[in-house]
């Protein structure tokens, strides 16, 4: 057996199932945990622990999946960029079939225009010195987990002196849509499954606030089957005692003060703002943009482009689905019109989106 | 969305290609609906039953662990063929160049060619070679089509599938696909994954002896395991069951798809087939493949659980259950 397999040993998992069981057998009100994290939701479908968990127990998926909470905007703006003739989109795979206002990367690549996947921006700083008289963008986009490689990669064109390459930058940052999400009287979370590697970057302590504010317990939680079983545990625990403190179960990565090296770059290289979130709208202080000292790296500065008026998807819920209020099963479009090959929404698309997860999944 | 264009995604092997076979392809082509295909046709000249099949190889890059553009256009149609249970006899080869493409590299390419067919004991018989202008084309493509005798009188169908039936992958799973994507420009993982692009028609002829217990053949290639097995379930009208801790995955194949967000049960396979036994004959199914050196390491890793409109779920390692479905759009890497 290795490392990673201890994790999923179907004993111990079933045992914490059994003794989640036992602590909540009679509640007459089940109790609500959200996960905000896209490799939670995957991890909670792959193994199908919704399966194991008693009625008393509900997992509702929250804005976890950054490419989800991408608006379209932000789409279309890239779109509008790869359009130009000297212009090398990069980008992770899963952002090319989110649907902008009228198009998609994957369409614009159908039709001749140059977008490649990567595997880290620092491919896309090697491909922008290889190619100096084309303009290398690369799609920042991601959590503070991806946020430090992003920063990374500015931090290494700039040392190697290169003019032509460049960030469209829309991170998000945690806890803030967490606190929207608890101040929000018709949503009933009971916990929260904090993200893993995210709070591995900021630290344990980010929490403490919505603690204090909201009286709604926090446990950053790993990602493995035990690890979430364990975490729901000390959510119910919590539940039950009336508690609401911060607990990291994810011990073995997550420290209380989090990554201090990570968090300098990303103070260096980017600002905070107030960032949209497709379906919640616009959050103070909930995104990055790329710092001014920083700006020729920054392609929505650098590369002016007229982008198209933004025309949001009719019926769709991603919002409501984004914020736990409803379930993928719940859209009206959901496996007819909304598919992973004709996606309406982003959480239809990104690997990490909770629709895209239910339709390959099940139930 | 524009719907007027080809995507990627319409050569993935998954829904989008079914899509653009049942939509435009099809109708005007055939009278049967993909849902009714196999591997290869089945045709019945003067009394003599054959199979025949053709498929194109463009695989980026050319070369990788454990294999070629080459040996991978022999192995491939080979497979087709066995997959009905036909002896494979002759093949067509034809091949798309670019211009500027290294002859060095063409020689490598034929050698193993010539290896692959003499062990899978096919002959090539005729072929055709075409010159595009640079850039016009990538290297090399490769088209091959098969004929083979059919010897016998089973009914080996993707229709074929019976409540009660074990499914039987005669080993790992997800290696060829992480062999190529391992070798790909940006990405160089030295994963020491090699493709199990094989030739399958001794593993089946040894599987033939099991007789009418043998349902289903079908080798796992784009979509893998899961889009297979999904088809199958459609075109049976059944539930598949499989249990995810039966499934053989290599280590540097499950290390790889967990980097990267991938799933081995939707990476391709080209030296893998999926049989559907009769459950009295299973076990001499699992024990024939596993004489064979193709089959070493064969596994029951699933089976028919009941009928219904075509269902495939899994209990997981840690006793949950989930559902599998075809593969949707292309693989692709996660985002964080």
């Amino acid at each position: 057996m290795n490392y990673s397999d201890s994790f999923r040993d179907k004993e111990l998992v079933q045992g914490l199932a059994r003794r989640i069981a036992e602590l909540t057998r009679g509640l007459s009100k089940p109790l609500v945990f959200m996960e905000v994290c896209g490799t939670h939701t995957m991890a909670i479908y792959q193994f199908g622990l919704r399966s194991l968990l008693p009625p008393e127990v509900k997992l509702i998926s929250g804005p976890g999946c950054p490419v989800c909470v991408t608006p379209n905007s932000y789409l279309d703006r890239a779109i509008a960029l790869c359009r130009l003739p000297d212009v090398i989109i990069t980008s992770f795979g899963d952002m090319l079939r989110v649907p902008g206002s009228s198009s998609s990367l994957m369409e614009e690549r159908a039709k001749g225009a140059d977008i490649r996947v990567v595997y880290s921006p620092l491919d896309a700083v090697q491909l922008a010195a290889r190619n100096p008289s084309k303009r290398v963008v690369f799609l920042g986009v991601g959590f503070e987990t991806t946020a430090p490689t992003i920063a990374g990669s500015i931090l290494a064109a700039k040392a190697q002196g290169l003019t032509n390459y460049f960030v469209l930058a829309s991170h998000k940052t945690m806890p803030q849509p967490m606190a929207i999400l608890s101040a929000d009287p018709d949503l009933q979370v009971d916990g929260y499954i904090c993200p893993a590697h995210v709070s591995a970057i900021i630290g344990a302590d980010a929490y403490r606030f919505l603690c204090e504010e909201y009286k709604v317990p926090c446990v950053v939680t790993g990602f493995e089957p035990t690890d979430v079983l364990q975490g729901v545990e000390l959510l119910v625990r919590q539940a039950l005692a009336g508690e609401s403190k911060v607990e990291i179960q994810y011990s073995r990565v997550v420290r209380w003060e989090g990554n201090a090296k990570a968090q300098a770059m990303l103070a260096d290289v980017f600002t905070p703002f107030d960032a949209p979130w497709r379906g919640i709208g616009v959050l103070p202080g909930s995104g990055l943009r790329i710092a001014d000292k920083y700006a020729d790296f920054d392609a929505e500065l650098a590369i002016p482009v007229e982008v198209e008026e933004l025309k949001e998807h009719k019926g769709c819920l991603c919002g409501e689905i984004l914020k736990g209020k409803v379930s993928p099963f719940d859209c009206p479009l959901f496996g007819g019109k909304c598919t992973p090959e004709s996606p309406v929404g982003a959480c239809m698309v990104s690997s990490e989106g909770t629709c895209a997860a239910a339709f390959k999944y099940g139930r | 969305m524009n719907n007027d264009l080809i995507l990627l995604g319409h050569g993935s092997g998954g829904r989008l290609s079914h899509q653009l076979l049942d939509e435009l392809i099809i109708p005007q082509l055939s009278s049967v609906p993909v849902a009714g295909q196999n591997d290869a046709a089945l045709l019945n000249i003067g009394g003599i039953k054959l199979a025949f099949s053709t498929d194109s190889y463009v695989v980026d890059p050319v070369f990788f662990p454990g294999g070629n553009i080459g040996d991978l256009a022999i192995n491939g149609t080979v497979n087709d063929l066995a997959m009905m249970g036909a002896r494979p006899l002759c093949l067509s080869v034809g091949f798309i160049l670019e211009e500027g493409f290294s002859k060095a590299e063409l020689a490598r390419i034929l050698a193993s060619m010539r290896e692959a067919a003499d062990a899978a004991g096919v002959a090539i018989v005729t072929g055709d070679t075409k010159v595009v202008p640079k850039g016009k084309g990538d290297r090399i493509f490769i088209n091959t089509s098969g004929i083979g005798a059919v010897e016998h009188n089973l009914h080996i169908d993707g229709a074929s599938a019976q409540v009660g039936d074990k499914v039987i992958v005669n080993g790992s799973i997800g290696d060829h696909g992480i062999a190529v994507l391992s070798a790909r420009e940006g990405l160089e993982i030295d994963s020491g994954i090699q493709s199990d692009s094989a030739p399958l028609n001794g593993l089946v002829a040894d599987l033939l002896p099991l007789g009418p217990a043998l349902h289903v053949l079908r080798d796992p290639t784009r979509g893998g395991v899961a889009t297979t097995l999904k088809e199958i379930a459609l075109q049976s009208g059944v539930t598949i069951t499989l249990d995810e801790k039966s499934l053989p995955v290599n280590p540097g194949v499950k290390g790889v798809c967990s980097i990267l967000g991938l799933d081995p049960l939707y990476v391709a396979n080209e030296g893998k087939l999926l049989a559907f036994v009769a459950p009295e004959q299973a076990e001499a199914a699992l024990a024939a493949m596993r004489r064979h050196p193709l089959g070493k390491d064969a596994a029951i890793i699933g089976e028919v659980t009941e009928t219904s409109a075509g269902k495939v779920q899994m209990e997981t390692l840690v006793g949950g259950v989930r559902g599998v479905e075809m593969l949707a759009g292309e693989q692709l890497p996660r985002i964080c």
